[in-house]
């Protein structure tokens, strides 16, 4: 089976059973299949490292099978599995159950990600020798913060010694007060409990110093905030082995647009200012944000449409994860294409300590071919996660899928 | 102007103009509730619901007495907050509503952006009778009436909201339509119960109220609440009363004519000294009679906007 | 809106008001139980200078109330563009008393009905009678008036005007057309 990708001016692509076999211009080999890629990018296969796919125990919401359908159509090839499942991906048990499902069901690569506490209750830590050995690549209790310091150093110890990185959601929950949005002026306008900033920020600085006193690697979650862009910049230039990431909410989306009430702008961290979509920006340019992940974090329609302060916080944002980065970040020149391959396809791998997959002969075919110029407008019927919960319903995206090769199959033909 | 909406959700989002266009069609309805028949046939043969999550009993008092001194027919649901986890959605709730062919909703919910959500999903009127903290439109709508009644505007007008502002839908909602309309607003409290960045909203923050008192034209005392559940920091109760406890000692202090209002109920020794809630400069009851006008106009106003006829056609 | 016609000037407004007058004290044999209710907007300033006629002729203050039907209209429901309520002031009793309504124009009827409803919710008059400066006809309503200045014979496509010195700037009444 022959597949060769046509590129006008610039080199094509040959494809022979999966594996890139040429790269060259105007490759004139029978095939089997042509595709005519001219004025398309081509990306490698998006990695997405925060993903939250449900099962087990929410199938309602998400399921590996859903959730990786959804990616496919994102041009999402890998992804990572954060472990707040029902149970938690905390013990052998629940790992070997969601790997089998991965392997019967996933539709992409699936990494995952084990709790770095029992239950992710923050008290004691998981046996991390044995969930790496299982196929854990990382740690982490998103979701929740480990409030106790001594058992967050016992994990960036650990993980050291395990070379895995240690994935924090920065949240001091005392701070965050029940919080349901950015504590400020929508705050007070909306009537609604605020998120401060210390609350992220004061966590990532704690966290920074304690894997900074023990050497280990850490990686900060979906930063949202101006302070901890700051701090993480401050961070690296002392030569702390920090990486962080953020989501395409916090660079495309402010807390005023949440002046409806809409629910499907709540997550947590909460959307902020305009000065930190800013502070965002200039993050991911200056190379201070390494990665952009969706934080894809499905809700049933029951969850989200009731009351703001009752509704569950987060959003999907897989199939919308490229589409959004082009339409904020490339478009207006934020990024150059290759920057936004760092950030999508390359770093993520870095991160986990995992080869990177990258377009050239005798590789695997694992990329994605995308229309930069062509728009789309997200419809909740064109949405193929279970859940509906999309930030950018109705709005109008640049840079359409056509195609994306997943392991050296041609998954998805847009 | 022509009244165009179908929903009174708050006053953040109506102009000046609307908020003065009721007004002045409240002062038109005062003199329904002086008639000996008091009722007029305007909204003959709809039906008002009443939908409230939060015990009041004031509020829907109110509008159910605005309601039928309009000729409406008024349903009363009151919903108990503990039952709402297993029970039916807002929404479906809303939904069914409408689908006894209910023509105003009038919603009271604990979460503030509940008549928004309300709104977006139902053709028929909704009007908010209060929202967690976020807006009690027509609290402030009777305030500024009242006001106005009194001292014969609002532009201009030194007007002191006091209390916890933080956890207060009265006091966003004067906000709104006090500064909307030209007055100066001033909220004062101890610092803890001042939510972020209000000054942004174009008043003064003050925790002096002995300073504060000496310009101001009137008082909005807002009901204090010691007994609340979470952990919200609260300053002590005596505390309180020594600083910001309304007294004829603070009245001292004051414009000889200043007025004194109060959303109700009053907590007699704790916000409020009993010689003033029942002295001269207290317009509490009047604020009460007020309510009822400012209400028919706005229940008379939303049945009649462009929006709703333009949803139920002919 | 090409003018047709002036049917009344304001000799001719002033005239029909003092004839009106005179009828009134004749029907109600003097005007010591009379009271005037006039329909906002231009009813209420023809009923104050019915008042004042009725002053000049028989020396008795009539008292002069005003109506604002606009809560009593029967096509609310249907209304095209917002009904503006205005204050009704009428601060006396009517119980017992010779109410006469004044209104400008007489046309369908359907004004008159939601003011005869009004008024009852304001006690139990002894009369009600109507008075109009102006009856063009096409009553959709079994209602006819006491007084009329003058019956002008109209046709539907057809339009009145009344203009008074308070709210036009001059006296005028005439003919348009739609």
């Amino acid at each position: 089976m022959r597949i060769l990708i046509k590129r006008g001016q610039e080199l094509d692509i040959l494809i022979e059973d999966g594996l890139i076999i040429r790269i060259s211009s105007n490759i004139t080999d029978k095939a089997d299949e042509i595709i005519n890629a001219e004025g398309y990018i081509i990306l490698p296969g998006i990695f997405d490292m925060h993903v939250h796919l449900r099962e087990p125990g929410r199938e309602d919401k998400e399921t590996v099978a859903s959730g990786t359908s959804a990616a496919l159509r994102g041009g999402v090839t890998s992804l990572l599995a954060m472990p707040n499942t029902i149970p938690a991906i905390d013990n052998l048990e629940s790992i070997n159950l969601l790997s089998r499902i991965i392997k019967e069901t996933a539709n992409t690569d699936v990494f995952i990600a084990a709790a770095i506490t029992k239950g992710r209750l923050g008290k004691e830590l998981v046996d991390m020798e044995a969930l790496v050995k299982t196929g854990a690549v990382a740690f982490t209790d998103d979701g929740s913060s480990v409030d106790d310091e001594e058992v967050l150093r016992q994990a960036f110890v650990k993980a050291k010694s395990l070379n895995v990185p240690v994935i924090c959601h920065c949240e001091d929950k005392i701070l965050s007060n029940n919080g349901a949005v950015n504590l400020g002026i929508i705050s007070t306008k909306l009537g609604l409990r605020g998120i401060s900033r210390e609350s992220e920020y004061l966590r990532v600085k704690r966290d920074i110093e304690l894997a900074q006193n023990e050497g280990a690697t850490i990686h900060i979650a979906h930063v949202s905030c101006k302070e901890s862009v700051e701090i993480i910049a401050q961070a690296k230039k002392s030569g702390v082995k920090v990486t962080c990431e953020t989501a395409p909410h916090y660079f495309s989306l402010s807390e005023e647009d949440l002046c409806s009430y809409d629910t499907n702008m709540k997550m947590n961290p909460p959307l902020r200012s305009k000065t930190d979509i800013e502070a965002i920006k200039n993050g991911l340019k200056d190379g201070t944000i390494d990665v952009i992940a969706s934080d894809h974090a499905p809700h049933t329609q029951n969850e989200k449409d009731i009351e703001f302060d009752r509704a569950e916080f987060g959003v999907i944002g897989l199939q919308t994860l490229l589409s959004v980065s082009i339409s904020e970040l490339v478009v207006p020149g934020v990024l150059s294409w290759e920057q936004l391959a760092q950030k999508l396809c390359y770093n993520p791998f870095k991160i986990i300590n995992k080869p990177k997959r990258g377009i050239e002969e005798g590789s695997v075919a694992d990329l994605v071919i995308v229309d930069p110029g062509a728009e789309w407008k997200v419809d909740k019927k064109d949405l193929v996660s279970k859940s509906k919960n999309s930030s950018f319903l109705g709005k109008t995206l640049k840079g359409v899928v056509k195609y994306v090769f997943c392991n050296g199959e041609l998954k998805y033909k847009g | 102007m022509e009244w165009q909406r179908k929903d009174l959700l708050g006053l953040e989002e109506l102009s000046a103009e609307e908020i003065e266009f009721i007004l002045e069609t409240a002062a038109s309805f005062k003199e329904v509730s002086t008639r000996e028949i008091k009722k007029v046939p305007a909204l003959r043969g709809k039906t008002v619901v009443n939908l409230f999550y939060e015990p009041s009993t004031r509020t829907r008092v109110s509008f159910e007495v605005a309601a039928k001194r309009l000729s409406a027919d008024v349903i009363n649901i009151a919903v108990e907050t503990s039952s709402v986890k297993k029970g039916e959605t807002l929404i479906d709730t809303g939904k069914n509503i409408e689908a006894l062919k209910a023509d105003i909703v009038v919603i009271r919910h604990g979460s503030s952006g509940a008549p928004n959500i309300l709104s977006r999903n139902l053709n028929i009127s909704v009007v908010n009778g209060g929202d967690g903290w976020h807006e009690h439109p027509t609290q402030a709508l009777l305030d500024m009436f009242t006001l106005k009644e009194k001292l014969g505007r609002i532009k201009g007008l030194d007007v002191c909201i006091v209390g916890d502002i933080a956890h207060s839908r009265v006091a966003r909602s004067n906000i709104w339509g006090l500064t909307k309309l030209g007055a100066k607003v001033t909220v004062c409290a101890p610092a803890m119960l001042i939510p972020a960045e209000i000054e942004k909203l174009g008043v003064l923050v003050s925790d002096d109220l002995d300073k504060v008192i000496r310009n101001a034209d009137a008082v909005n005392v807002l009901r204090m609440q010691f007994e609340r559940d979470n952990q919200e920091a609260f300053p002590k109760q005596l505390e309180y009363f020594q600083k910001f406890g309304i007294t004829e000692e603070k009245l001292a202090l004051a414009k000889k004519d200043i007025i004194i209002m109060h959303p109700g109920p009053i907590n007699r020794g704790i916000e409020i000294s009993s010689e003033v809630a029942d002295g001269k400069n207290s317009v509490i009851l009047e604020q009460v009679t007020n309510g009822i006008a400012v209400r028919m106009a706005v229940l008379f106003l939303v049945s009649q906007g462009k929006e709703y006829q333009d949803a139920h056609p002919h | 809106m090409p003018e047709k016609a002036k049917i009344l000037d304001k000799e001719a407004i002033q005239r029909s008001l003092t004839r009106i007058a005179h009828e009134v004290i004749e029907k109600n044999k003097g005007a010591g139980n009379l009271c005037l209710i006039g329909i906002r907007t231009r009813g209420a300033f023809l009923a104050q200078r019915l008042s004042e006629c009725i002053k000049h002729i028989d020396n008795i203050d009539v008292p002069v109330g005003i109506l604002d039907i606009t809560l009593y209209r029967d096509d609310l429901a249907l209304a095209k563009s917002q009904p503006i309520v205005r204050k009704t002031e009428i601060n006396f009793g009517l119980e017992g008393k010779d109410v006469v309504l004044v209104d400008d124009v007489l046309y369908t009827g359907r004004t008159i009905r939601s003011a005869l409803d009004a008024l009852i919710d304001f006690g139990r008059p002894k009369t009600i009678q109507l008075a109009v400066l102006v009856d063009r006809g096409h009553r959709e309503l079994p209602i006819r008036a006491d007084y009329v200045g003058k019956n002008i014979p109209t046709a539907k496509n057809e339009k009145i005007e009344v203009r008074l010195l308070e709210s036009e700037g001059k006296d005028e009444v005439v003919l348009t057309e739609d």
